[in-house]
């Protein structure tokens, strides 16, 4: 989209009935790095891609705990999704000290919208420019939805934000289907295997993603490096290779035969303020 | 009271009008509730009177009441204030079914809530002079607490309230067991009810026995309990003593 005399604030109309600067700002979720998210009947996974600024600095955390129930996995402006999270945690914690009772995670995505709302109708805000995706359980069991600047909310069995999510979620689609009873194995392994998609010939190892679940019995928590590279494996070609990865810096045991295009990152028109 | 506390909302301290809006005393009172848990659910009994000091002024009280699809709130203390309670509870249930979302409260929300209302309360020394009895029974599982017009809150499988706990408690603590059938769980209410009856001046013969389970809430039409008077020493009680009373 181009530049036009309409989308200087966001509270001017387009003659043909767009808000310009919600949308700018739905730009900056596809710019962010990829996250994707879910669901079977009474799990969630949430995974990310570690990216770094440089070699020097380490990674953005994208996934956020908001309660032993429900997680946050974000692309796009991590500061505004900080304080989103930071607003969801409050939002559930509250509930919990006055009901002694989890927040059911779809009331908790309305309020989320109806606050990214406000700021689409007020002259002296901008939108928030980062999208969700809020994995959690209520009474009906594991759900998945996706927030995005514009106040909208949907919910999903499974789906990727971020850039080079159109993989991710091209590997979903013929997948899906089976999610619903899915094991919670099963379902880590796709989130993993979706992830690998986004990295698009990079060589996937457990540095480069982040994966948290949560389920029916189970607490919303990280899942460590040790169990992600031991899926990988599942699925890689274990090849002895001990070269240190360019831009990486770090010797993980299996990586296999595959081309490494421009090192460890390799969109550089990624903007600074994103991952 | 004369003092006047400092309370950092804006004003350093409360004027006269606004201290003359503090719940002092209690005027119309309702005397106990006890509930037991049974099989199905929670049953709860109350009487129907209403007390203004020591004249048993109001006779048809409904001191129990369903909140939502899971709970029931009995209440004894000042009815004024429980009937403030309902309307708290009418819009948080109102609001809860507004969602339209598959999630619904259920008894230990409730609860939960009410303890923070009546504890926020009591912290402003302006109390909701009730004691609070929340039974309700979700997805198989019965509950039934008790909260006090100071906030004390928890849960047991017998409660009651003012009287009730020291003529009423005793006989469950004896004779309640889990898994009470509905006949015996009834029975068991109602020797507690005569009881209170017999020994609390504010008790009146008109109660009501409420049950609440999986189905939900039914209270029952009021009905009285047969008492017997004929004991040998009311029959010329002061026999031993003339001239007293």
């Amino acid at each position: 989209m181009f530049r036009n005399q309409y989308d200087t604030d966001v509270t001017t109309w387009s003659p043909t009935g767009r808000l310009f600067q919600v949308e700018y700002a739905m730009e900056a979720v596809k710019q962010g790095s990829a996250a994707i998210g879910l669901r079977s009947r009474s799990h969630v996974v949430l995974a990310c891609v570690n990216k770094a600024q440089s070699e020097l600095s380490s990674h953005q955390k994208k996934i956020f705990k908001v309660d032993d129930h429900i997680g946050v996995a974000i692309a796009g402006l991590t500061a505004d999704g900080r304080v989103l999270s930071r607003y969801m945690r409050s939002e559930a914690i509250n509930h919990s000290f006055t009901y002694e009772s989890p927040l059911p995670v779809g009331r908790l995505v309305v309020h989320l919208a109806d606050k990214a709302q406000v700021c689409t109708q007020r002259s002296w805000k901008r939108p928030y420019g980062v999208g969700l995706l809020v994995g959690g359980l209520d009474e009906s069991g594991a759900h998945l939805y996706y927030n995005c600047p514009s106040g909208n909310y949907f919910e999903y069995q499974a789906f990727a934000i971020g850039s080079r999510s159109q993989a991710a979620k091209t590997y979903l689609e013929r997948r899906f289907e089976s999610f619903g009873d899915s094991s919670r194995e099963d379902l880590i392994k796709d989130a993993i295997l979706a992830v690998r998609e986004t990295l698009q010939g990079e060589t996937l190892k457990s540095s480069l993603c982040t994966v948290s679940v949560l389920g029916v019995g189970e607490p919303f928590h990280f899942l460590d490096q040790e169990t992600i590279q031991k899926v990988i494996d599942t699925f890689e070609k274990v090849a002895e290779d001990e070269e240190g990865e360019a831009g990486e810096g770090d010797a993980e045991a299996a990586a296999a035969p595959a081309e490494q295009g421009g090192g460890g990152a390799g969109d550089q028109d990624v903007a600074p303020m994103e991952m | 009271m004369t003092f006047t506390i400092p309370i950092d909302n804006g004003d350093s301290v409360k004027t006269a009008e606004a201290d003359s809006q503090r719940t002092l005393y209690p005027y119309v009172t309702g005397t106990s509730i006890v509930a037991i848990k049974y099989k199905d659910g929670v049953l709860m009994a109350s009487d129907m009177g209403g007390s203004y000091g020591s004249t048993l002024r109001y006779k048809n009280i409904e001191r129990m009441k369903a909140i939502g699809k899971h709970s029931l709130l009995g209440a004894s203390g000042e009815i004024s204030d429980f009937q403030e309670i309902l309307r708290y509870l009418d819009e948080l249930v109102l609001n809860d079914n507004m969602w339209d979302d598959g999630n619904s409260l259920g008894p230990k929300e409730v609860h939960n809530y009410l303890t923070r209302v009546m504890y926020n309360r009591r912290n402003k020394f302006n109390p909701l002079w009730n004691t609070l009895v929340l039974g309700g029974v979700k997805n198989g599982e019965s509950y039934l607490g008790m909260v006090s017009m100071i906030g004390v809150s928890f849960e047991d499988n017998h409660v009651a309230t003012g009287f009730g706990n020291h003529l009423a408690r005793p006989i469950l603590r004896d004779e309640w067991h889990a898994d009470l059938s509905f006949e015996d769980g009834v029975k068991l209410l109602e020797k507690c009810m005569r009881v209170l009856l017999y020994r609390d001046r504010s008790a009146i013969n008109k109660l009501q026995i409420a049950k609440i389970t999986e189905e939900g809430v039914t209270v029952s039409q009021p009905y009285s309990l047969k008492t017997f008077w004929e004991f040998k020493a009311f029959n010329n009680p002061t026999a031993g003593a003339e001239g007293s009373w």
